[in-house]
């Protein structure tokens, strides 16, 4: 059968499996998570003491984020029946039918290993270890066993976002300092009120897919006091990397404003009920959200200019 | 007669083609110059010998001897 037979059967939206666009393999990789992923990686090897060549630098940096890239393969390959059921993700290349799951599981197996053995031998192998480590957190940890089973599931799992500055800081030094922990205790600290934010106002679809996210668990209120006590605890996190080697003037005052912008959109979330929230669309909840990526921008990009502008602790 | 029109399904795989072509250009591109970078930044050619070959001594370059004092 040639393919002209085929295609006459089958409309454009209807293209078997196996046969997707160059960009619908892109976007298995979920280059947003990727261009974070990226953003915090760079971040962590700018602030890392001592020289690295640059290209290898860029590579050690493209080998973080194509690691990501197959995290998120592997996550849409496991994921395609619930990806199906909601609204945000039913357009995904596995469960539009761009591309086969299998054909996923491929690239993400393949993608994972290309970028654990660059890395190692563009860095070190310990930086190499630590890549493969957030694969397999992100990949099995979160995706295969808590995501599906747990409330706390975007708690544990945040750890694997939260590990990239730490994987470049040791592709850069070799060595592991508490400066980079700091950068993933922010993230890890930061994702879940992120994604709380997000869910109190998505929350029909995970409950369509039986994802267990706090808001279908425990309901509207306890995700408002879960998110409340992130705020809190986000705001030592924030200023002991302002006060860390990685961080400086600039991070220092990009913590102290970032801090009380995140309070006060989180007690705005907080004091209010879901009533309320429905009353004016959900404004407060999408406002925290919208502040989150910008809180996480806003640090890291303020110990990024630290290090180039001279103004961190160390000159 | 033969059939002309290009369906979506063929522009799909031009696309998917090309950007095969590309990864495997910037994949060339980056064993390459990773290549060079590791070489250079060695202090001496014996070092690049001994890493997966045997070091040959003919090779070596010898010590500077120190000069004695007149």
């Amino acid at each position: 059968m040639s393919d002209a037979s085929l295609t006459t059967r089958l409309g454009p939206a209807a293209a078997p499996a196996g046969e997707g666009s160059f960009g619908d393999y892109f976007a298995l990789l979920k280059p947003r998570v990727m261009s974070l992923v990226i953003f915090t990686a760079l971040a962590g090897m700018i602030a890392a003491p001592g020289a690295m060549h640059p290209f290898v630098g860029f590579v050690a940096l493209l080998c973080i984020a194509v690691g990501a890239g197959a995290s998120g393969a592997l996550n849409m390959w496991w994921d395609a029946d619930i990806d199906r059921l909601m609204r945000r993700t039913r357009g995904r290349p596995v469960p539009s039918g761009r591309i086969g799951a299998g054909e996923a599981l491929g690239l993400g197996v393949a993608l994972s290993l290309f970028s654990v053995m660059m890395l190692g031998l563009a860095a070190n192998w310990f930086a190499a270890g630590l890549l493969a480590f957030t694969i397999f957190f992100y990949a099995v940890v979160y995706t295969m066993w808590l995501k599906r089973r747990t409330p706390q599931n975007i708690v544990i799992g945040g750890l694997a976002g939260a590990l990239p500055p730490l994987v470049a800081w040791v592709a850069a030094t070799g060595s592991v300092a508490w400066a980079p922990l700091l950068m993933v205790a922010l993230i890890f600290l930061w994702t879940p009120p992120h994604f709380w934010a997000l869910a109190l106002f998505v929350r029909g679809d995970y409950g369509r897919a039986n994802v267990p996210m706090l808001t279908e668990t425990h309901g509207d209120r306890a995700t408002r006091n879960q998110i409340a006590l992130y705020a809190v605890l986000l705001a030592p996190a924030s200023l002991a990397l302002a006060l860390s080697a990685a961080g400086g003037w600039l991070t220092f005052g990009a913590s102290i404003l970032l801090t009380v912008l995140f309070g006060q959109a989180g007690w705005a979330v907080w004091r209010r009920d879901a009533a309320q929230a429905e009353g004016d669309g959900w404004a407060a909840e999408k406002r925290l959200f919208r502040l989150s990526l910008f809180y996480m921008a806003g640090h890291f990009a303020a110990v990024i200019l630290d290090s180039l502008l001279g103004t961190g602790w160390g000159g | 007669m033969a059939i002309r029109v290009e369906h979506e399904l063929h522009r799909r795989r031009r696309s998917r083609n090309w950007g095969l072509f590309a990864v495997l250009v910037a994949f060339v591109a980056l064993v390459f110059g990773l290549t060079v970078v590791k070489v250079l930044s060695l202090d001496s050619i014996a070092q690049f010998q001994g890493y997966d070959h045997v070091i040959q001594p003919a090779n070596l370059i010898p010590e500077p001897q120190a000069e004695s004092a007149p």
